[in-house]
């Protein structure tokens, strides 16, 4: 069972559509134990990280989370999804967030427009299977106007250009997070989804 | 490199699209839907629906085109029209769409601008705006225009640059602009407006209104400073494909997504 956390945040129907259009079932849950039951698990993300830590805390799932992700189980973390797993964010302040990555999440610098928002490469940096059959420098839909530091550069999946080398895909084990949105993201986003779910589901094809 | 967006729009009356592209099968050439779907394929970045059915009677067919549309279409959409309070642009969003464009209300009470970003978030809020070239102003003026959709629309006095400036204080995350002068004129956008407007603000800017052909669209992103240009006319007749516009942009050193 693929699980797609509701905690409130816009854009739910969008990945559900995505997965649904890749052939899975997915449920949309706010529960922690639906969510640790799960096979995998995506956090979808639009909005601020403030309002995101507070309704997750609100919902309890900021522990069942990180024990999720502490067990390697397979976790897709989207846009907002991406952020909230590092120390802190600049976003409001400064906010505590799950601090599963060390890093800190900060303010894209002025000079460009801001959100970065519409269609960028990702650079692939790694050979991962998330990226099966995805063309290195393909196009993805970004909206966002922080982005992520981590500590540590082995992270670091997949770069895009934006004033600088920000870090659009980020893996560690069988955690996977983008900044961009593959539901918005027309056929390569469709296949970043279906990617993750092959592997989170095993080398059988299950449908 | 962030590349710039071409987007289609489609003017959507009680459920059915006004002036579809002539299609070479039997697909329904006045189905919103399909012709999302079209596009999609086609390549377009985003789509943009604007409802101009004069009744809000008409609102659930508009929400049932927006679900649909979302459960095929992979790509960032907006929607527009007849959009007055946060319930109504909640309603769409929840559908599925990306965005919401508010350009009349917003003018009427800049408050929906606010409401609308602290609820669902600045990315979500665009600010259509019309504008009109102030007679012998110089340096050149423009009028912000409201009610645009009947007879041309009546004038506000506003400022076009400082209400462009003052939404996204507010909280919009993206203006479209369009000129009234240059509108459905396919003789090109008003180049100077565009810049004036993208030269004022830190959001994105997207040129609408004017397009008769790939040299506007690349004007508009060149001299007019634009991210992203919005096309009817020149997509709808079957003038030009998407790929068509986008491989003369390529060709012309514009970062496109092909």
């Amino acid at each position: 069972m693929i699980a797609i956390i509701d905690y409130g945040a816009g854009n739910l129907r969008s990945v559900v559509n995505a997965i649904s259009r890749l052939g899975y079932q997915a449920r949309v849950t706010s529960s922690p134990q639906e969510m640790l039951a799960a096979q995998a698990v995506i956090l979808p993300g639009v909005g601020a990280a403030a309002d995101t830590m507070t309704n997750l805390q609100t919902l309890g799932l900021v522990d069942p989370i990180r024990h999720f992700i502490a067990e390697n189980h397979p976790f897709f973390g989207v846009c907002i999804g991406l952020q909230i797993l590092f120390s802190g964010t600049e976003e409001g302040g400064w906010h505590e967030c799950l601090g599963i990555i060390p890093g800190v999440v900060r303010r894209l610098p002025p000079g460009l427009k801001i959100p970065h928002m519409g269609w960028n490469q990702v650079k692939q940096k790694i050979s991962h299977p998330i990226f099966d059959g995805i063309p290195d420098e393909a196009n993805f839909y970004f909206v966002h106007s922080y982005y992520v530091e981590p500590e540590d550069k082995s992270l670091v999946a997949g770069e895009t250009e934006y004033g600088s080398s920000i870090c659009s895909v980020m893996a560690k084990g069988n955690l996977i997070a983008t900044q961009f949105h593959p539901e918005k993201s027309g056929e390569v986003g469709l296949r970043i989804y279906d990617n993750f779910i092959k592997s989170a589901l095993g080398a059988k094809e299950n449908r | 490199m962030l590349t710039k967006r071409i987007i289609p729009c489609l003017d959507v009356k009680g459920g059915r699209v006004v002036k579809g592209v002539k299609f070479r099968d039997h697909r329904d050439a006045g189905d919103p839907v399909e012709l999302a779907g079209f596009y999609y394929r086609e390549g377009a970045d985003e789509l943009v629906f604007y409802d101009i059915t004069a009744s809000s009677d008409n609102r659930p067919i508009m929400l049932e085109v927006v679900e649909r549309t979302a459960s095929q279409v992979f790509i960032p959409f907006t929607v527009g029209g007849g959009l007055r309070t946060v319930e109504d642009m909640h309603r769409m969003l929840k559908a599925g769409a990306d965005k919401v464009s508010i350009n009349t209300a917003a003018v009427e009470n800049p408050n929906l601008i606010t409401e609308g970003a602290k609820r669902f978030g600045s990315q979500c809020i665009v600010l259509g705006m019309d504008a009109q070239r102030v007679p012998g102003s110089s340096p050149t003026r423009w009028e912000v225009f409201i009610y645009t959709g009947a007879d041309g629309g009546r004038g506000t006095g506003l400022d076009a640059i400082q209400w462009a400036r003052k939404a996204v204080e507010l909280g919009a995350g993206e203006i479209v602009v369009n000129s009234i002068d240059a509108d459905g004129t396919q003789a090109g956008y008003d180049l100077e407006l565009l810049r004036a407007v993208s030269e004022s603000v830190t959001v994105p800017v997207v040129a609408s209104g004017g397009a008769g052909g790939p040299e506007d669209l690349y004007q508009a992103l060149v001299s007019g400073k634009a991210d992203a240009v919005l096309a009817a006319s020149i997509f709808h007749y079957g003038t030009y494909s998407i790929s068509d516009i986008k491989e003369y942009l390529a060709n012309r050193g514009i970062p496109i997504r092909v």
